[in-house]
């Protein structure tokens, strides 16, 4: 099984990304973005970071990187995609998640470690959580506030698209506490928080995150 | 050549925090006649000629790269037409 790792110029979570992927036992596969080319893989990580420096808007640019017209193709196929803090950003520029994600409402770069609730656990990247399953994993970002128009938000929480919302805190400002969504099919997920920061627990918050690797593992062996 | 300049805004319903920021700002350094601010984009594309088939191409480009139809509006307005 053999999962893509995106990096972009300004990506930082790649690698953390592509150890999460090998410590549930499948082979991280990194890729470029400038290749034109996903070397087979079956399912693709859209890492956090600042790709092409967040200039212009928060994953303007790497969307139209080469190896995005591939992964866009391979979504629409199907292909499971799990898009982190700035994967989302890329996510939703690139129309593959609906919405956007702005500067945090209070302004001030978030940092820390945050409760979540599994809001729908049938998607590629979430079958391994209990149907509401509480988890920690850290957060970390200056423009990560969901917003969609009222309609958008109504479509996505009646059509279960909602994958996880903010519990205590809400530490971006996102509408309706949304820490993550999905598509129509639950193959392709944005997530603002990190699962891949908390694996091991020798460091971060445990290994909460995990559940979103495995996921992706069982939905692939699912269709095999 | 001539300029044109494309205005990209956040859109009136999305929060602008930026913009938030520099009102703040503002009251605490006596400025208190300003009632809101909002902090948008300025774009200046250098082009050949602003012919109709021009200026068409550059509200895709706006639309397409410059803005995020989702939360920002845009304005193309030709600055000199010489």
């Amino acid at each position: 099984m053999r999962l893509g790792v995106v990096t972009f110029p300004g990506s930082l979570d790649d690698v953390d990304a592509a150890r999460a992927v090998r410590i549930v036992g499948a082979e991280p596969m990194r890729l470029w973005h400038g290749e034109h080319d996903l070397h087979g893989v079956d399912a693709v990580v859209l890492p956090g970071g600042f790709s092409y420096g967040d200039y212009l808007r928060c994953g303007a640019i790497a969307r139209f990187a080469p190896v995005m017209t591939e992964v866009i193709d391979a979504a629409a196929r199907g292909m499971p995609v799990l898009g982190i803090c700035n994967g989302f950003q890329i996510l939703c520029e690139s129309h593959l998640l609906p919405g956007a994600l702005i500067r945090n409402e209070h302004q001030q770069f978030v940092c820390r470690d945050q409760r979540l609730r599994i809001t729908n656990a049938s998607t590629a990247w979430t079958n391994a959580y209990e149907p509401g399953a509480e988890i920690v994993v850290p957060i970390k970002n200056g423009e990560g506030g969901y917003v969609a128009d009222s309609a958008t938000l109504d479509r996505l929480e009646g059509e279960g698209r909602v994958v996880a919302r903010y519990v205590d805190v809400n530490p971006n400002g996102s509408l309706r506490d949304i820490a993550g969504i999905c598509n129509p099919g639950g193959t392709v997920v944005g997530l603002m928080p990190h699962p891949e920061h908390a694996v091991e627990s020798l460091c971060g918050p445990g290994t909460d995150g995990l559940g979103f690797f495995t996921s992706a593992l069982t939905a692939l062996l699912a269709r095999a | 050549m001539p300029r044109v300049v494309v205005d990209v805004m956040p859109k009136d319903e999305i929060l602008d925090p930026q913009g938030r920021a520099v009102h703040g700002a503002l009251r605490r350094l006596g400025f208190d006649g300003v009632a809101d601010v909002r902090q948008g984009k300025r774009f200046e594309l250098t082009i050949d000629d602003v012919s109709h088939e021009a200026l068409a191409e550059v509200r895709r480009i706006a639309e397409t790269l410059l803005s995020n139809p989702v939360i920002e509006s845009f304005a193309v307005r030709v600055e000199d037409g010489r």
